[in-house]
């Protein structure tokens, strides 16, 4: 891990977008806690007014932790660790609620394949909890046609 | 990165975790490979843990019941409870309090 991370904010996007932030994040997965920790210190309040569009918990556990699994999804699955590609992060930050959309370069998957991780014969497997968590950190997750994106959205709260 | 490794006088191993999965993994085998046989992970500096974290932990568990041994966790925050609920890990572990609940318990 060598080159920073370079976090872009456009403020009053428009068309009820307030804030856009983009990052894009090498296929190495000692990226994904120094970027997951970018975007959330974001959505830190502030001190003042006006409230934060979502509650520190919500921040803490359920933005980081989901944007944590869907980005190391991207880098190990969808780009496979390949150091020529990049995945990125697009944040839309609306009044009543944060859209993450997270692109790798990979050739997609059918996330309705994914077996559900709490079945009594695969609790004691090591991987295949990523996709489950994320689902059910955030409000919503909408994956491209294609499967080599991810929309999460979190709603004001 | 740090941990922090303990062994109580009956030779139970606690480990204090605030580094990553892998360096975790290698520790507990070192430590397993050592002969200890009980150990306590102690989350008690843990912010949050991901899915590969997780996953770090099932296979530790295994790695020591195949050894004849034993696994407790001790000291997880809300969201760390959270995690192992919504996985149905806590079926999976022995989950205290604190570590000195942990202990007591072995």
């Amino acid at each position: 891990m060598t080159a920073p991370l370079r976090l872009d904010v456009r403020r009053g996007a428009g068309r009820g977008t307030v804030t856009e932030m983009s990052l894009d994040v090498p296929s190495d997965l000692g990226y994904v806690g120094p970027a997951v920790e970018l975007i959330a210190d974001q959505f830190q309040a502030s001190g003042g007014a006006p409230p934060p569009l979502l509650s520190p918990r919500r921040v803490r556990f359920n933005l980081r932790t989901a944007l944590a699994e869907a980005l190391a999804n991207a880098i190990a699955y969808g780009n496979r660790h390949d150091p020529r590609r990049v995945v990125r992060v697009r944040v839309e930050v609306r009044r009543d609620a944060v859209r993450i959309h997270v692109t790798d370069d990979g050739a997609g998957f059918d996330p309705a394949a994914v077996p559900d991780p709490t079945l009594p014969e695969r609790l004691e497997r090591e991987d295949g909890r990523g996709l489950f968590v994320l689902r059910r950190l955030v409000d919503r997750v909408v994956f491209s046609e294609k499967g080599n994106s991810v929309c999460l959205t979190l709603r004001a709260g | 990165m740090t941990f922090s490794l303990t062994k109580d006088k009956r030779g139970v191993v606690v480990v204090g975790i605030v580094g990553n999965g892998q360096e975790l993994k290698q520790k507990v085998i070192e430590a397993l490979e050592g002969g200890a046989k009980q150990f306590v992970i102690d989350f008690t500096r843990t912010g949050y843990i991901d899915s590969s974290g997780l996953g770090v932990l099932v296979s530790l568990s295994k790695k020591i019941r195949e050894q004849g041994g034993d696994l407790r966790l001790a000291g997880l925050n809300e969201d760390l409870q959270t995690l192992f609920e919504l996985t149905k890990l806590d079926t999976l572990f022995s989950i205290a309090k604190t570590p000195a609940e942990a202990l007591a318990a072995f």
